[in-house]
């Protein structure tokens, strides 16, 4: 990989807080708690655009315990709980 | 020779615009079902094209891909695919893009171009893309995804010129067309390649200045605040109490006395009699307690739709998901529980925003116990028959106080009830998580909203009606019959099977304390809750009915303890007995099943609660 992000240290989307921005690595569905199996997770977070290269920004965030989130996804804002958001590792 | 009917079905993400355009082709040319045995929407609609051609066309639930991850996507996939029972393959799919965010659409119709269906990309809200500086080479568009590209906008008088002469122009020439379905579902790393292809078409086809909605970011600063999102959001809800509760009223006041005099004019053209009685307590009123509700769902529904339009909605579950999650329900079953506080059957027709069927389940399940308005006459007599009206602790009302407490009891019921379906019922899918698109607002169009409106007021009408009135019959049948004999002085209804039912209830209502007074008059009070107020005092012989509340009030405190009052109160928090309410059930749900559910567990709650409180109070000795 030659991005630049890749000088950034790498986390999940999960513990980012508002005003975070930042490029999508990859998706790790792996032990995040979520209620979906780890295959299932992935395909719905590809779905909505959660794909690597995708530029995020957490936009808003919920009144308790800072959840849901909503995020900018490239052109599309998108809605998920932090739990979900785990798998996506971003830079 | 006549052309056979093109069957056109919509498929495309949520929020492209599929439910206005299918509304700018059809107008109100619409039939709203529900799909054979689930709790989805069906709406099918009927144009003519320019050439000649009848056209029906379908308006599928919104999807991101053909997985069927819920009960609608499956809808969604197998009419496409053909395999909906009772449904014919659509003859060409109209793939409905949002212009302003092709990414996932594109994908989206890169799967469906494998179930080998004649396809159309419609690319619409081209108004919104023009104005942000989007432009798209539709040709070149089409080209790479070997699909005929059309624009459009939905929203306007002629947006969907294009999209007509197109479908007759393909239209003309789809039977030669040989159809394969190499459909199957995508694996994650096909999905990945299948999003990879369709961003590198877009970035040859598409130029997209980095100009995001200004206004949606503006107005989403307020709405989602952490705190002043949640005070908008209140103050909205107040709006919506307000208009219910109150502006309807008038209306509902005017259509009451339109079937009341209707009763009267029954009742003074036809001989006193079967017929007359049957016209009158069984047909007009019965039927009339229900319509009264209209203008409570019109205003309700106006209020959704305004929202769901706006965009808000999506905002409304976003603010509400973690401190509903707590209980297990999803952040979109706020506005239906809401609207069951007015009552419980628009309420329960507006959980149709909720996608998952899981989640729509639970919250159709408790949403009967929030407390409805036509609660309110039974705890209004009981109340101010029993309870005095002090003050404790200085300033407040007791007879308010126990009011809220009916309330509280119903909410906090719901979310203990709604708790313990997610734990040890409902397993069959995956409870869904929150993710949800937020769409950019948009200003809601009045022509779709007026669509709206229309086909579900008349669906109330027609099919509520229907179930309705057979159940009006069967318990105006049961409160006439047998006749009392010639002569006797009694009041009919101790002749009738349904005193007769309600003595032969009496040792099972003896325990909660409720004599068969009692039992008879919660057999009427199945047609509309209030009802029971004007049983009772028929039972009681009181003349009058609900104009004398307050006598029937002065009777009841004579004859009943203080104990069997409060037990009572405690029942109607449950009341499982709303004719209405359980056939929207039964419809919403497609399901006898769940609506046999519904009446078992609340009657179970109401009989406990009952037992509980008689029993505690007998011991305080208000016995
Ligand atoms: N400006 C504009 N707005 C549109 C157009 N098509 C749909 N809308 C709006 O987009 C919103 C969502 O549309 P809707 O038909 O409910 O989308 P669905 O979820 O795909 O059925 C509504 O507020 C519509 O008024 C369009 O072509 N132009
Ligand atoms: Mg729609």
């Amino acid at each position: 990989m030659t991005d630049h992000d890749d000088t950034r240290p790498h986390m999940p989307l999960g513990l980012a807080l508002r005003g975070y921005t930042g490029v999508i690595q990859h998706l790790s569905t792996k032990d995040t708690g979520s209620a979906l199996s780890d295959i299932e997770l992935e395909s719905r977070l590809i779905e909505l655009g959660f794909v690597e290269g995708a530029r995020v920004e957490v936009l808003h965030e919920g009144l308790v315990g800072r959840d849901p989130i909503a995020v900018r996804v490239d052109s599309i804002t998108i809605a998920v709980r932090r739990r979900e958001a785990m798998a996506i590792i971003v830079a | 020779m006549e052309a056979p009917l093109l069957h056109l079905a919509l498929v495309g993400t949520p929020n492209s615009g599929k439910t206005s355009l299918f509304n700018a082709l059809t107008g109100s040319r619409q039939k709203v079902a529900n799909y054979p045995g689930v709790t989805v929407e069906r709406k099918e609609g009927f144009f003519v094209t320019p050439l000649g051609r009848q056209v029906s066309v379908v308006d599928l639930p919104g999807t991101y891909s053909l997985r069927g991850r819920s009960p609608d996507e499956e809808i969604t996939r197998d009419f496409v695919l053909g395999k909906a029972s009772g449904e014919t393959v659509p003859d060409l799919v109209l793939c409905v893009a949002d212009s302003t965010n092709l990414r996932l659409t594109i994908r989206l119709l890169l799967e469906l171009k494998r179930t080998g269906r004649p396809m159309i990309l419609v690319l619409n809200m081209f108004d919104i893309a023009s104005r942000r500086g989007i432009t798209v080479d539709v040709e070149r568009l089409a080209k790479e995804l070997g699909v005929p590209v059309v624009t459009s906008i939905a929203v306007r008088k002629g947006g969907t010129a294009d999209l007509l002469a197109l479908t007759d122009e393909i239209s003309a020439r789809l039977a030669a067309e040989p159809q394969e379905n190499s459909w199957r579902a995508l694996s994650v790393s096909e999905l990945r390649a299948t999003q990879r292809e369709a961003d590198r078409i877009i970035a040859d086809c598409v130029s997209l200045p980095a100009r995001p909605d200004t206004w949606t970011a503006r107005i989403d600063a307020v709405v989602l605040h952490p705190v002043g999102g949640l005070i908008v959001l209140a103050l909205i809800l107040f709006v919506m109490f307000q208009a219910v509760f109150a502006w309807a009223q008038p209306a509902m006041d005017l259509l009451k006395s339109g079937f009341d005099a209707l009763g009267e004019l029954v009742k003074a053209t036809l001989p006193d009699g079967l017929l007359q009685s049957f016209l009158q307590d069984g047909v007009i009123s019965g039927v009339g307690s229900v319509i009264v509700f209209l203008p409570q769902i019109i205003l309700i529904f106006l209020f959704i739709l305004l929202l769901e339009d706006f965009g808000y909605m999506a905002r409304a579950a976003f603010l509400m998901d973690r401190i509903m999650g707590g209980a297990g329900l999803h952040g979109r079953a706020f506005i239906p529980l809401l609207s069951s506080f007015a009552c419980a059957i628009p309420g329960i027709m507006a959980t149709r925003v909720i996608d998952n069927k899981r989640d729509r389940l639970t919250t159709i399940l408790i949403a009967p116990l929030m407390t409805c308005s036509a609660r309110i006459p039974v705890y209004t007599l009981i109340i101010s028959a029993f309870i005095p009206a002090k003050d404790v602790w200085g300033f407040i009302n007791l007879q308010g106080l126990v009011m809220f407490g009916l309330y509280a009891t119903g909410i906090i019921s719901a979310l203990a009830v709604s708790f313990v379906i997610k734990f040890f019922m409902i397993r069959d899918y995956a409870p869904a998580p929150f993710m949800l698109e937020l769409p950019d607002y948009k200003l809601p169009r009045l022509k779709s909203i007026a669509i709206g409106i229309y086909t579900r007021a008349k669906m109330f009408l027609q099919r509520a009606g229907t179930t309705i009135f057979s159940m009006m019959v069967l318990i105006w049948f049961l409160a006439s019959f047998p006749q009392p004999p010639a002569g006797s002085t009694e009041p009919a209804i101790d002749f009738s099977l349904a005193a007769m039912i309600g003595k032969a209830l009496e040792p099972l209502l003896a325990p909660v304390g409720f004599n068969w007074q009692i039992a008879v008059a919660l057999i009427p009070g199945m047609a509309a809750r209030e009802v029971a107020v004007a049983a009772l005092g028929t039972v009681y012989a009181i003349e009058g009915g609900k104009e004398a509340a307050e006598q029937i009030g002065q009777v009841l405190a004579t004859k009943w303890s203080l104990a069997t009052a409060l037990s009572m109160l405690a029942w109607y928090i449950f009341a499982p007995q709303c004719a209405s309410t359980l056939a929207v059930i039964r419809r919403e749900t497609g399901s006898w099943g769940w609506m046999a559910v519904t009446f078992t567990y609340m009657l179970v709650l109401a009989y406990a609660a009952s037992l509980v409180t008689y029993n505690v109070a007998v011991a305080l000795g208000a016995g």
